[in-house]
């Protein structure tokens, strides 16, 4: 069996899989931006110390923890406009419903991780770090910036990439629900071409690049962090 | 609020176990099943693989180290979607949608599976290795008799964790029909038309218990295996004589 890539890759299947990688990196890169500002949000609650508050964040983390993935998007899909008015269900379903949903469920997901990352980061930090800097002068506010902060990043940043990583291959469970996103567009082609390897070679390849793309520049990342603020 | 109670009374066993006396096994047990069988299969893989990765012969490490990078940067349902095509390819004949998804599942998890003990080798003080060397142990021995045992051991709280991450990752099996419980639960969705937040609150109600508790279970693993760890080495038994110079004498 020969393989033959270019009746995949060239025409109108080409541009089915340009159009297929374009939808998972925007889903990936919304829901990346949804996660990172929620999760800042309940790392802040979390420090509140309110206790119904801090309660609330632990309940938020342990559904998305414990919940699988997809349960949660066909959540978001299939379950939770129901419980919307109609005119708001009407209204949603003009946009583009099936990625605003999954953009929804995989950032509010992934937002319970990064909340965790950062959180443990922060938490395996000395509190003698905070009382020196304070000790020093520094303000809540700059003893943040210019001690905590920096020192918290890099402790977070390999299970951040890692989670990252996660969000970007979770966005293919998206095509459960209809987005047309490189999966949904490979079985599309698959099933119009019958070129079974070809069209699943390159989707793999095409995530697979992307994958090692996103855990080269982490390692760059760290090793920058680590250099920086190398004692 | 009240119709959740009344579809677990009329779907529950669906839910549950499927069609099974009748039909093949579903729902929460075949979500179970398939599992802990994918636990169970992947790990002898994983741990090959791991000490593939840790290899001091190249051709060895290199393939594996290959195969785990292939498998971390591709999606799972990628996985699924070859599976599906490849198996029925390799053993010539087709094979039902359970076991393509276990299949699945074995090959996926077993590169984080070898990941985890490749963390657990590494972990381990040096000198373990470097001793049973001097002490004229093979590279194999030393792995057999002194690495393995207690990297193995170490590692077992993330091998639980790995079932919980196994479990959410069998929902995947609804993609090519395995009756687990996300394919369950959309099927009893669709039979009452009008009820999906409440049957998909079941069914993440579900899986929350089940993650939940394993999870639980894995802190609790950690926490006794760190304190067995921090724990002095055991004392000799010279402590008993002193008991019996305490004994009062009798009056």
């Amino acid at each position: 069996m020969a393989l033959d890539f270019s009746s995949v890759i060239t025409g109108q299947y080409g541009q089915m899989i340009v159009d297929g990688t374009v939808i998972t990196l925007e889903l990936a890169l919304g829901a990346w931006l949804l996660a990172m500002v929620l999760a800042l949000l309940l790392v802040v609650i979390r420090l509140t110390e309110n206790r119904i508050a801090v309660g609330l964040v632990k309940a938020y983390v342990s559904y998305h923890r414990n919940v699988p993935t997809l349960i949660q998007l066909m959540m978001w899909y299939f379950a939770i406009p129901t419980l919307l008015p109609e005119a708001l269900q009407m209204w949603i379903n003009n946009f583009n419903a099936e990625f605003l949903f999954s953009l929804t469920a995989l950032g509010l997901c992934q937002a319970a991780y990064f909340s965790e990352d950062i959180r443990s980061g922060l938490r395996a930090i000395p509190d003698g770090q905070n009382e020196a800097a304070r000790a020093l002068g520094m303000s809540y506010v700059r003893a943040m910036r210019a001690v905590i902060l920096p020192q918290g990043v890099r402790n977070a940043l390999p299970a951040m990439i890692n989670h990252t990583v996660l969000l970007f291959k979770n966005t293919s469970l998206a095509m459960v629900i209809g987005v047309a996103d490189l999966t949904y567009v490979t079985r599309d082609i698959e099933n119009q071409t019958f070129r079974t390897f070809e069209s699943y070679i390159v989707a793999t390849v095409g995530y697979l690049f992307f994958s090692l793309l996103l855990m080269g520049l982490g390692a760059l990342l760290a090793r920058r962090f680590h250099r920086v603020y190398a004692r | 609020m009240f119709e959740i109670f009344t579809i677990l009374h009329d779907n529950g066993m669906l839910l549950l176990m499927g069609q099974y006396p009748n039909g093949p096994i579903g729902g929460v047990l075949c979500t179970l099943l398939i599992s802990v069988l994918a636990v169970l299969l992947a790990f002898p893989i994983g741990v090959l693989l791991g000490l593939a990765r840790l290899s001091p012969w190249r051709w060895l490490s290199w393939p594996a180290t290959g195969w785990v990078y292939l498998l971390r940067g591709i999606p799972l349902m990628m996985v699924v979607f070859w599976t599906y095509f490849c198996v029925p390819l390799l053993i010539g004949h087709n094979i039902s949608g359970f076991a393509t998804m276990l299949c699945t599942l074995v090959i996926y998890e077993s590169a984080y599976i070898a990941e985890i003990v490749r963390g657990g080798i590494q972990a381990l003080p040096h000198g373990q290795y470097e001793a049973s060397r001097a002490l004229g142990m093979s590279h194999l021995k030393t792995l057999r008799l002194v690495i393995l045992p207690q990297a193995l051991f170490n590692t077992l709280p993330s091998l639980v964790s790995q079932l919980v991450s196994i479990i959410k990752d069998s929902t995947l099996g609804y993609v090519i029909n395995v009756p687990e419980l996300t394919f369950a639960a959309n099927q009893v969705s669709n039979q009452l038309l009008t009820k999906p937040f409440q049957v998909f609150a079941i069914v993440a109600l579900s899986y929350y218990l089940i993650c939940f508790s394993l999870t639980w279970l894995a802190n609790k693993l950690e926490a006794h295996i760190a304190q067995k760890r921090r724990q002095a080495p055991p004392q000799p038994a010279s402590v008993a004589p002193a008991v019996m110079l305490t004994k009062p004498s009798s009056q």
